[in-house]
């Protein structure tokens, strides 16, 4: 198994060791799901390659031992209408091959859809949106946006975590490779999946299911921290937004004008005015790595391009460029830099 | 051997255009009602749609072939996905395949045409007005964000994205109209070839003595009525939403995006086996003959082909496994959808039995089937790995998916069409093809097709999801867009040899004569190309190959039925 | 090589059975008749989907009735029919007119109490394809249904329209008894709308 799995990392024969560590492949699984699928797939591969090397090999003999050679009489060869033991034994021998791979791959299914949740497993509710991803920990009061922080799940005392998700507006699909196959998000509907990171780390993904202009740029990012990480990121996120409204600095000013703009429609900050549920909660936005749903980093330049004209860097996101004048742009970003 | 009896040959049929004004020629195929001409005028159709379809996939990959590319806006891109895969499969992949039925059904059974000769005049031109109604929208919608307005939801639509909220403006209503005309068509055309071959079969032609095309064109036929049904009434039902202000799939009001799913691919799964039976049809007509040897298993291919009609019927879900279903459905279309790879595998075997034992010939026709047969049990393989759902729950809705569907159409379905249109061509204008650019236009288009869609899996198994129109430089993606990327320009000049050929062949081609190939259908027993009225005298027959039997008396395929 | 019949070669069992196939008119409307059921189908399986799922408005059976003298006027216009086809068969004309008429009256009446209850549920329950789920399937199916007997009492009418001015024919009535097959069709779909939505889905 070790030796296939090694072999299918570096299947992408270009570029090599860049491949064999992307942070996407199917073939490299870090949590249960994914890894029950990887064996799965090792199996079912297996057999195919084996069908596929019989039949493609009798298909290669045959055209070429049989072919009409010049030297040959005119004659035309035998003809042959059929053999019944033939057709019985070219279609038992399928169906047996059949029933074993739905036997394994109904295993499969159970073991990821059918076996009861544990009870230490942590809660996520997942929201997808065009196009950005919201995450709520119904447990612990936190709300925010784009990048899933979960706790490591050691094998020996398992503590996975269980997404509860929907859709606040078409369908989208929650992909992240390398922890588990992928669940479709969907509106009026709740689906459920689960997860269990065996090592820390950042694991990337992206929306799978079209959902309108940018659904190449909502992508996912999940954080595996260890359980230390986890709680500190949890009480963090937690608190409410770091008030600047006391002081004269740029981001104190930045925090009036961020209030009595639309911003506060559509964002939210936790403990201000701003207490809108269409776009992503700016709370700790300064804590994240990125912006725009994983597709820019976060950094105060971008963020200032961001917020003068989203569509120059993600053209069709539903984030309507807002007409601010440069000073109040400055200041803006100056608040939101705060918000760690 | 025979006397012939006074028919027009190619040379009189030539002269009978000869002196007339081009209007009153234009007005002949604009009014016709003769299968021949209907037919030629489906695959006339289907290829200006074919190069229409192809451009937009050219576009689409060189958007693709570097990370953060700018070739195309985002919105453009979505529409070009949008349209290539609805042009594909509505415009171009059911009107060749209608269109080559329309010609041979009559033929091969005997008959002088359809058995609704205006029904089947109707049908084209209703399918035609449907696809000029599709393109129509690049001018005539207005679309989201005033980019182009031609529909952008994907092929497959999904709800509540296509609700009048989520896509304004009239782009989606292009689509949903055209495609509705196009299943009007759709549903003529297949009452027209179950009528034709259940009622006008020549004497002596029992249901058992059809040629293996025929039973799958009837079956093919069948499937439609039962398939695009489902689809018409969606299409209804989006309508209805977009205008009246029902709910169908409403999910505001209550209404389901999965209940569209299911609709969709109770229509979506059994057309694709409507694009791939006829394209067994002509593996069945035109191996067995640069072979040499009767086709093998003539019932447990009769048995098979309806298996998988039937079957197909049942898997749909298999393209909802990400969706949510209980485990108990998931698996309930997981073994449905393997077990429609033993009818499948048993055609497979039938074919390697046939060739086994005979003398082949490697004429464009046979290369083109030899193709088909790697490549298509290439791309059923992958879908016996899709078909256990995890594997989806990994690969659903990824590259892989694409490079599994493409290997079908193209590597399977396409390569049979091309094999057809070099085995026919010759009936149809009594002119050869050139051997030489088919055997150029062949080895281009394997390579090209070998380096597209064989390097297209692994993006996907690296986690490349589909209809993206950018990726990031960081997920290792970009040198295989790349391969893949180039292996479009191949295919696209192996088509362009291709289309050169049908054209000069026409003015330079070798006189064919009536039966070239040496072949044993009663199409070959006509003159070519046909008159219009077919046969001198309606034949009867006694076995599965009247002309095997008419050429070798001493054998005729009678003394074994 | 051309094929003639003197080619052909000569059977040991030579019984010259007829050779009789189906008529094409029946066998491309069974066709047709596939085809819509296969959409009226769908029709069914979102109103049965969608029975108890409305989030307001008003309920079936809160505002349906059993529409019982349609459903006989519609059901009984398959026997007219059914007279109509034997009638020609036989070569009576006056008798195939008048039940021709009858059909076409009772097909006329069924729509007639179709748009009398659509009007009661607008006007009066606030019921429309808008207000919920169940007006949404509902009005779609039952609409579906009453297009196809629209598209059929023309054809009826016409057919009726040339019987009147003599020009129908003995020789006619296979053709007539194809388009009797779409109206039978008609009415058995009917009674599988008239199952689901009066009675089941109440």
């Amino acid at each position: 198994m070790d030796i296939f799995r090694l072999a299918l990392l570096t299947v992408p024969l270009c570029n090599g060791t860049a491949i064999a560590q992307s942070s996407t492949n199917i073939f490299a699984p870090a949590a249960t799901p994914a890894n029950s699928i990887f064996e799965l797939s090792m199996l079912v591969l297996g057999v195919t390659l084996a069908i596929f090397l019989i039949v493609a090999g009798l298909l290669l003999y045959a055209i070429i031992r049989y072919r009409h050679k010049p030297e040959d009489s005119d004659q035309e060869p035998a003809q042959i209408y059929g053999s019944n033991q033939i057709e019985v034994s070219w279609t038992v021998i399928p169906i047996l091959i059949v029933v074993m791979l739905f036997l394994s791959t109904t295993r499969v299914i159970l073991g990821t859809q059918a076996i009861p949740k544990p009870g230490n497993a942590l809660d996520v509710t997942v929201i997808g949106h065009q196009f950005w991803w919201e995450y709520r920990y119904p447990k612990l009061g936190v709300i925010t946006a784009n990048e899933l922080h979960i706790p490591v799940s050691d094998p020996a005392n398992p503590v996975p975590t269980y997404l509860t998700m929907s859709s606040a507006d078409v369908a989208h699909s929650f992909w992240v490779p390398r922890l588990a196959g992928k669940t479709d998000v969907i509106p009026n509907r709740v689906n459920t999946m689960w997860m269990d990171p065996s090592q820390p780390g950042l694991y990337l993904g992206q929306c799978a299911q079209y959902c309108g202009t940018q659904h190449a740029k909502m992508l996912l990012r999940v954080y595996a921290d260890s359980p230390a990480q986890f709680d500190a990121w949890i009480s963090q996120q937690k608190k409410p937004a770091v008030d600047q409204s006391t002081g004269n600095t740029a981001a104190s000013e930045g925090q009036t004008v961020f209030m009595q703009n639309a911003c506060i429609n559509c964002h939210a900050i936790s403990g201000t005015a701003a207490t809108g549920r269409f776009g992503p909660d700016l709370t700790h936005l300064a804590s994240r790595d990125t912006i725009a749903s994983g597709a820019i980093p976060n950094t105060a330049e971008n963020l200032r391009a961001w917020i003068d004209n989203p569509n120059t860097m993600k053209p069709g996101s539903l984030m309507p460029p807002m007409h601010l004048n440069s000073h109040d742009l400055d200041v803006i970003t100056a608040y939101l830099t705060q918000l760690r | 051997m025979s006397a012939t009896t006074q028919l027009p040959g190619i040379n009189e049929t030539l002269s009978a255009h000869e002196g007339r004004p081009p209007i009153s020629i234009v007005y002949e195929w604009l009014t016709t009602v003769d299968h021949k001409k209907i037919g030629l005028m489906y695959i006339g159709f289907a290829l200006i749609f074919l190069v229409v379809g192809g451009i937009e996939a050219i576009l689409m990959r060189i958007q693709l072939a570097v990370p953060n590319n700018h070739f195309v806006a985002p919105q453009v891109f979505n529409q070009l996905f949008t349209m290539h895969g609805t042009t594909m499969i509505f415009f171009v992949a059911m009107p060749v395949l209608f269109g080559w039925g329309n010609y041979l059904v009559p033929l091969m059974i005997g008959a002088r045409d359809m058995a609704f000769p205006r029904l089947n005049a109707f049908s084209f031109w209703v399918s035609a007005f449907a696809g000029f109604l599709l393109y129509f929208s690049y001018f005539g919608a207005s679309g989201l964000y005033g980019a182009g307005s031609a529909p952008d939801v994907g092929w497959f639509a999904y709800a509540p994205l296509t609700s009048r909220v989520f896509s304004p403006g009239h782009s989606t209503d292009y689509w949903t109209l055209s495609i509705f005309l196009s299943g009007v068509g759709s549903i003529g055309t297949a009452v027209n070839f179950v009528s034709t071959i259940i009622c006008m079969r020549c004497k002596g032609m029992k249901m058992s003595r059809m040629p293996l095309l025929v039973w799958l064109y009837l079956v093919t036929s069948a499937m439609v009525f039962v398939t695009i049904s489902p689809l018409t009434a969606a299409q209804i039902m989006l309508t209805l939403d977009r205008y009246l202000g029902s709910h169908f799939f409403d999910t505001q009001a209550g209404g389901s995006a999965v209940l569209w799913m299911h609709f969709f691919w109770i229509f979506g799964h059994p057309e694709v086996y409507i694009l791939i039976l006829p394209s067994f049809a002509f593996i069945n007509e035109i191996v067995p003959v640069f072979s040499r040897k009767a086709m093998f298993g003539y019932p447990a291919m009769v048995a098979a082909s309806v298996g998988i009609g039937f079957i197909s019927l049942s898997v749909w879900a298999h393209h909802m496994f990400t969706v949510g279903m209980t485990a108990a459905a998931n698996t309930f279309f997981v073994f449905a959808t393997m077990v429609i790879s033993v009818p499948t595998g048993i055609k497979i075997f039938n074919w390697l039995a046939t060739i086994w034992g005979g003398k082949v010939i490697f004429a464009t026709p046979m290369i083109f089937c030899i193709g088909f047969l790697f490549q298509f049990l290439i791309a059923g393989l992958t879908g016996i790995m899709l078909s256990a759902a995890p594997f989806t729950w990994q690969l659903g809705n990824s590259y892989f998916v694409v490079a599994h569907f493409h290997y079908v159409i193209v590597g399977g379905i396409l390569f049979a069409l091309f094999a057809a249109f070099y085995y026919w061509y010759p009936k149809v204008t009594g002119k050869m093809m050139s051997e030489t650019l088919g055997k150029w236009h062949f080895w281009l288009f394997v390579i090209g097709f070998h380096l597209t869609f064989d390097f297209m899996h692994i993006p996907g198994l690296l986690g490349m999801p589909r209809r993206i129109y950018t990726y990031e430089a960081s997920r290792g993606w970009g040198t295989l867009n790349l391969i893949v990327s180039i292996g479009a320009i191949f295919q696209a000049a192996a088509t362009l040899v291709f289309v050169y050929n049908l054209i000069r062949s026409y003015y330079k081609g070798k006189d064919a004569g009536h039966d070239p190939w040496d072949a044993w259908t009663l199409e070959w027993s006509t003159t070519s190309p046909p008159p219009h009225y077919n046969f001198a005298t309606l034949p009867t027959v006694y076995s599965r190959r009247p002309l095997w039997d008419i050429k070798h008396p001493d054998d005729p395929d009678s003394d074994f039925e | 090589m051309m094929m003639r019949e003197s080619d052909a070669i000569p059977m040991a069992e030579v019984a010259e059975t007829e050779w009789v196939l189906p008529y094409r008119g029946n066998v491309g409307m069974v066709c047709l008749i596939l085809a819509e059921s296969a959409i009226f189908i769908i029709f069914v399986v979102a109103y049965i989907y969608y029975i108890g799922k409305s989030l307001t408005g008003p309920t079936p059976a809160q505002v349906l009735e059993l529409p019982i003298f349609g459903t006989v006027c519609l059901l009984s216009s398959s026997i007219t029919v059914h007279f109509a086809v034997s009638a020609l068969r036989h070569g009576k004309m006056r008798s195939c007119t008048i039940q021709l008429a009858g059909t076409v009256l009772l097909g006329t009446i069924f729509l007639i109490t179709t748009a009398r209850e659509w009007y009661h549920l607008i006007h009066d329950e606030g019921l429309t394809i808008q207000t919920n789920l169940f007006g949404t399937t509902y009005y779609s199916l039952v609409g579906l249904h009453a297009s196809h007997v629209v598209v059929g009492l023309i054809m009826l009418s016409l057919v009726l329209g040339f019987s009147l001015f003599g020009l129908i024919k003995e020789e006619h009535s296979e053709k007539l008894e194809v388009l009797s097959l779409y109206w039978h069709f008609v009415d058995a779909v009917w009674v599988v709308v008239f199952t689901v939505v009066y009675v089941l889905g109440r």
